[in-house]
């Protein structure tokens, strides 16, 4: 306690200098789509100044805003280590995760955009309702079918070879990066969206799983991967690098071979 | 409070119904005829503007000798089918994206299918009846390589 006392007293000033303007810091703007349901009728642009660091996050500035500025931001953050998927937004017209964007990646000489996420109702500033989301997530029954139990006192077996068939599906985080950057579902939501066909890959090509062709039924559905049109959206907004299209051209490969 | 709830793990959304997948076989017409296409167009692109005199050589003589071989009949007619129906379905899909109103969407649609169906109609019937010299017409109108 002494000690804190004593710096303190040494050079408040010379501390507050560098806490808020650290040496290779430099001041951004960043212009935030805001919505605030009980003030406004329609969302609208506003702009912040925030001093950061090139190593500094997206997510950092938006801390900083809503800590230093403006304490009515708002936004969904959990872990803020690019696991959770609670932050994906629109950054600079591209989905990412806030906890994943380096200043520095971006061009911060210019004004840096951030958004929501489009295709989801938009409940408050960067918040939007996920729920149809999650909705279309629970329809291809994310979860292992098995009829039988797994040997007595022992994990169901797999061996490397069949684990690899589906791991790039297995990073999925829910962020939905991918189902809102998609253009058929922006404007079709019932169309089930690229994280939902991937969570689908996930079980249909496990071996140890029987429900495939329940998913690939549902997934055979008017509103099922016939509607992908291989924009790619989806596989350049996943943070966590998984090839999404490629996983539902696999979907449709598996409705065309396994069955009519 | 006679609610009734489902049973957990009903699918919200009612099974698809019986019959012709229409999405599905959209969606392979599409990969198919492009393929066909590919060769289709380029084959006919090599015919009429790098063969012989190349893009020169192209008149109603032209037109009318390879219309005369039920080879370039055939050629011609299958790449219109394919092409019209492969670009229809391709603006259907783009009003399906971006068409928000239902009126505008089955207007838009409609005035697709009359669009493609008309072309198909026309151009299948010019193809197979193609008479470069009609018979019993002025000399005048007639094309000069027709001997009356």
């Amino acid at each position: 306690m002494s000690t804190v006392t004593v710096e303190a007293a040494q050079g408040p000033a010379l501390g507050d200098d560098l806490e808020a303007a650290p040496p290779g810091s430099f001041l951004v703007t960043l212009i935030i789509r805001r919505y605030i349901p009980e003030i406004d009728d329609e969302p609208r642009w506003q702009d912040f100044d925030v001093r950061v660091l090139p190593t500094d996050r997206i997510l950092d500035a938006l801390h900083k805003i809503k800590w230093e500025q403006d304490g009515s931001l708002t936004f969904r953050r959990s872990c803020a280590h690019g696991i959770c998927g609670s932050d994906a937004m629109r950054i600079n017209g591209r989905n990412r995760l806030a906890c994943k964007t380096l200043i520095k990646d971006l061009d911060p000489s210019k004004p840096i955009y951030v958004e929501a996420i489009k295709g989801l109702p938009l409940e408050k500033d960067l918040v939007v309702d996920m729920e149809p989301f999650f909705e279309s997530y629970r329809q291809i029954q994310p979860f292992l079918i098995a009829s039988s139990a797994p040997p007595e006192g022992r994990e169901r077996i797999q061996n490397a070879v069949a684990r690899e068939r589906f791991d790039d599906t297995t990073k999925c985080i829910l962020c939905a990066a991918c189902t809102s950057s998609c253009p058929v579902f922006w404007t079709d939501g019932q169309y089930f969206g690229p994280a939902a066909i991937v969570n689908a890959h996930r079980f249909i090509f496990d071996d140890r799983d029987e429900g495939s062709k329940v998913r690939l039924d549902i997934l055979n559905d008017k509103e099922g991967v016939w509607r992908c049109r291989t924009t790619f959206n989806c596989s350049e907004a996943c943070p966590r690098g998984i090839e999404v299209t490629k996983a539902i051209q696999e979907v449709k490969q598996a409705l065309l071979t396994h069955r009519s | 409070m006679s609610a009734t709830l489902d049973a957990p793990r009903t699918a919200l959304r009612p099974a698809r119904k019986r019959g012709v997948n229409w999405e599905k076989w959209g969606w392979i017409y599409m990969r198919v005829s492009g393929v066909v296409l590919v060769v289709l167009i380029f084959g006919h692109l090599f015919m009429n503007l790098i063969v012989g005199d190349g893009v020169s050589a192209i008149d109603f003589a032209f037109v009318g000798g390879k219309w005369a071989d039920p080879f370039w009949q055939w050629w011609d007619v299958v790449m219109l089918w394919l092409a019209l129906i492969h670009g229809g379905n391709g603006m259907r899909t783009l009003v399906n994206d971006y068409a928000r109103g239902p009126r505008i969407r089955a207007a838009l649609k409609l005035s697709i299918l009359a669009a493609v169906a008309i072309l198909i109609l026309l151009g299948t019937l010019v193809v197979f009846t193609f008479e470069p010299c009609p018979v019993g017409q002025p000399a005048d109108l007639l094309p000069s390589f027709c001997t009356a």
